[in-house]
């Protein structure tokens, strides 16, 4: 089977509606298809990867912690929106330091996070096969 | 609702509140499939509990046998190897012998 290229991108905040979680569980069942995975975060979905979420006040399941998995799913190329997040006041510095190991140079950490432009992450959705928007 | 010394489980038999969950709870789900725990199978099982712990998801098996390989040696790091453990899957019936729910993507 070829490999295609697949980006999932992530437009909505965690809570108040399915659809950030509905797309890490898509993208934790289809990393077992060994695809070339991207994700995007742009617009209020930056604030799915924010450091420091607490859901204690929502009662519902903070699943945060579950992107901190996705370097073992071989997920590690997180693009995320430099104008979405200075819409919002946020930097990278306010994102949770999502990292991988790298197989090929002896497990080192490194960083799964890249901020790019929105011209730059126009380019990159224009080299995918597959677009899947949540 | 079926249970296992007291603790209900669905129809799989996996654990429902996973809060339930005790070291004689594993092995008396472990006796019903014909299987002793041996240290082996605790090194698993246990993985697996830390695993959830810390990203809040059950590892697919590619995840957990690469990291499997990597903490205990690289002739633990196969599926033949989980297998011969967990006959039923390392994930499934691993999974169900930790108290966990079954890992995202298990058929």
């Amino acid at each position: 089977m070829a490999i295609k290229k697949f980006m999932y991108l992530n437009r909505k905040a965690s809570y108040g509606t399915v659809y950030a979680i509905e797309s890490l569980e898509v993208v934790l069942i289809a990393a077992a298809f060994e695809q070339d995975v991207s994700l995007a975060f742009v617009d209020d979905g930056v604030y799915q990867i924010v450091e420091g979420q607490n859901t204690d006040g929502i009662g519902m399941k903070n699943f945060s912690k579950t992107y901190h998995a996705l370097g073992d799913y071989d997920i590690n190329k997180l693009y995320v929106s430099a104008e979405s997040l200075e819409e919002r006041g946020l930097t990278e510095a306010d994102l949770m330091p999502l990292v991988y190991e790298d197989e090929d140079d002896d497990w080192a950490e490194k960083p799964s996070i890249k901020v790019v432009s929105n011209a730059d992450l126009t380019k990159i959705m224009s080299e995918q096969d597959v677009c899947l928007s949540f | 609702m079926a249970d296992i010394l007291g603790a209900e489980v669905d129809e799989e038999g996996f654990l429902v509140n996973l809060s339930d969950w005790t070291k004689e709870i594993a092995d008396s789900m472990a006796k019903d499939d014909d299987i002793e725990l041996s240290e082996e199978h605790w090194d698993v099982i246990n993985f697996l509990r830390d695993y959830f712990e810390e990203y809040q998801i059950a590892p697919a098996v590619r995840v957990l046998t690469k990291a499997i390989g990597k903490k205990f040696g690289k002739e633990k790091g196969n599926s033949k190897y989980l297998y011969s453990l967990f006959p039923y899957g390392p994930g499934k019936q691993g999974c169900r012998f930790a108290g966990l729910p079954k890992p995202t993507g298990c058929i």
